[in-house]
């Protein structure tokens, strides 16, 4: 069988989620090889999910030569692991860094790129994504035809599956040249964890938009009653009300939850295309012509400000 | 400094995008425009030329049909020098690969004519939406590539960014030549003046065949991608769903009634 790589995405040794559901999807393609590049310590913690999670083999590389380099040294890894290995596909995290290091592999590899592919199935042998496009009003299914299929997935495509394997681990030296050691980070400022879900994997997201005013806490405290996550429109980002990294549509993040709340959010295209595909959409706004209700399982028409707080005080009851 | 913008014509995201009989984008039976994602680009490349205050040049690029120079038109508007439009019946149907293998050789032919210092890209088309053009241009340029830049600052011949990633905060930096990629982050892109949009019409834009950048046109297209669509589908309307006005309170339970129903709580 071949093997199916998969670049492992972990936050100092912690193997993220996304990469899990990676393996899985793998294990639909071939053998899954994970890529695990990190320091010694890193390796060691996360070698145990890898191999609880079906990997067969995991690449280790010593990045300690590379790590303040942004993706290109990365990059150059994979590529000479596809050019060792004939892998029938690559897997990378889709987000910013992995769809990066995935465009360097494709023109290094001469290979075939598909990007935030929100599944992937197989037919006649070969990987065929499914992906959302248009702001979400189209789903597009493709194929790669040129050399080895390199697909970014989206977090929460897959449903990690415990599968057991040998995990054997395999030091890979790369040579990675200068020519790869060119734009440098030089300073790195962890975020400060929020203790609410993480945005892309909650079943519940809470958000709130220009109809907060700037104040948030109607929306968290209403996300808080639902175990919700907290997200925010372009428009309140903008206005310097909430981080940038929560923001939900199309120059942030995309975001599939079992349950939308927009609160204060008209619902422009830009922010439609971050969660159109949500399972259900309720909506709280003051205007009742806002385009968001074309959209909404459930709306409401009425001031956020007084809507969240009174139903947090009985979703609080009822769980009570 | 020599400062080129690479920008996308693309359709309009508030008209009714859809697909061609062949899957590919309807580029010419839907209104397009510059991408809006570009015009961030254009922005800090005229940002960065005004804060040199010396001879430099902001040269804008786009590859597609014969409509795509009103997206050239309109970042000369903007305030951008001249502009260079790869325009060919074979590129149409390009994947990400060729699209960045004609920029590349594009730029090639713009620096054997005066060797550019900076190249600015948006962080993504509004349409196609990948994001992989900047690192696709940077690998095949072989220069450094500084990517979702959200503040940008030049200093001689360094150039720093600010890229916010999921778990830290970064800043990044490279030495010219090299490839930028900027957010919406990174500052409101202007509107043109109605001096800008006079100035506009002067202004030189070279029109350039695959041939004149020496790419095959076996190398790019429909024919020759790396990747194929097989399948479009339209997502079905969601059919629509209820909506009550809050009065004194009632919105709040109605909330909670339909949240509970559905096993939310």
């Amino acid at each position: 069988m071949s093997e199916v790589l998969v670049l492992v995405d972990h936050v100092e040794g912690h193997v993220t989620k996304a990469t899990t559901e990676l393996l899985s999807i793998a294990r639909r393609l071939g053998e899954p090889s994970a890529v695990l590049i990190g320091g010694s310590e890193e390796v060691a913690s996360a070698a145990e999910s890898l191999r609880k999670y079906g990997a067969a083999k995991i690449y280790t590389v010593d990045d300690a030569d590379t790590k303040d380099y942004l993706v290109a040294p990365q990059a150059e890894v994979l590529a000479q692991l596809v050019a060792k290995t004939s892998p029938a596909a690559v897997l990378i995290v889709s987000g910013g860094q992995g769809k990066e290091i995935a465009g360097r592999l494709a023109v290094k590899t001469g290979s075939g790129l598909l990007t935030d592919a929100v599944d992937v199935q197989v037919a006649d042998g070969a990987p065929v994504t499914t992906q959302s496009v248009f702001a979400g009003s189209y789903t597009v299914q493709a194929t790669v035809t040129r050399g080895t299929p390199i697909i970014t997935v989206k977090p929460n495509s897959a449903t990690p599956e415990e599968a057991e394997a040998a995990g054997t681990q395999e030091v890979v030296e790369a040579s990675v040249p200068d020519t790869a050691r060119t734009a440098k980070v030089t300073a790195s400022e962890p975020r400060q964890a929020s203790g609410r879900p993480d945005l892309t994997g909650a079943a519940i997201v809470v958000s709130g938009g220009r109809g907060t005013g700037g104040d948030f806490e109607p929306v968290e405290q209403f996300a808080d009653s639902l175990g919700a996550a907290v997200g925010a429109s372009r428009a309140a980002v903008d206005s310097g009300w909430y981080p940038h990294s929560f923001q939900v549509g199309q120059t942030g993040k995309t975001v599939s939850p079992q349950l939308y709340v927009a609160s204060g959010i008209s619902g422009a295209i830009q922010h439609r295309a971050g969660m159109q595909t949500s399972k259900t959409i309720v909506a709280v706004n003051k205007d009742d012509e806002a385009p968001i209700f074309e959209l909404v399982d459930f709306g409401v028409v009425g001031d956020l400000h007084a809507v969240l707080p009174a139903a947090t005080e009985q979703v609080n009851q009822r769980k009570g | 400094m020599n400062i080129v913008v690479c920008v996308k014509f693309v359709p309009d995201a508030a008209a009714d995008r859809h697909f061609e009989a062949d899957s590919t984008v309807d580029r010419v039976g839907v209104d397009g425009l510059l991408s809006e994602l570009d015009e961030y680009a254009v922005e800090q490349a005229l940002q960065i030329k005004e804060t040199l205050a010396d001879d430099s040049t902001v040269t804008v690029l786009t590859v597609g049909p014969e409509q795509a120079a009103n997206a050239v038109r309109k970042a000369l508007q903007m305030g951008a020098d001249k502009g260079v439009h790869v325009v060919d019946d074979a590129i149409a149907g390009s994947d990400a690969l060729a699209t960045s293998l004609v920029l590349a050789k594009t730029l090639e032919r713009l620096g054997s004519e005066s060797a550019w210092d900076l190249v600015v890209c948006g962080m993504a088309s509004t349409d196609g939406s990948m994001g992989v053009v900047p690192s696709m241009l940077s690998e095949r340029l072989g220069v450094p590539g500084l990517t979702l830049g959200s503040e940008i600052t030049v200093e001689r011949d360094t150039v720093r960014i600010r890229r916010d990633g999921d778990v830290a905060t970064e800043t990044v930096e490279g030495r010219l030549p090299l490839v930028l990629s900027v957010t919406d982050q990174s500052g409101e892109a202007r509107y043109p003046s109605f001096k800008g949009i006079m100035a506009a019409k002067k202004k030189p834009v070279e029109t350039w065949s695959l041939a004149d950048i020496g790419v095959d046109a076996d190398q790019v297209g429909l024919s020759s991608a790396w990747t194929t669509v097989q399948d479009t589908t339209a997502r079905p309307p969601r059919t629509a769903g209820e909506i009550v006005t809050d009065e004194d309170g009632s919105g709040a339970k109605a909330l909670v009634d339909f949240l509970a129903a559905q096993k939310f709580i």
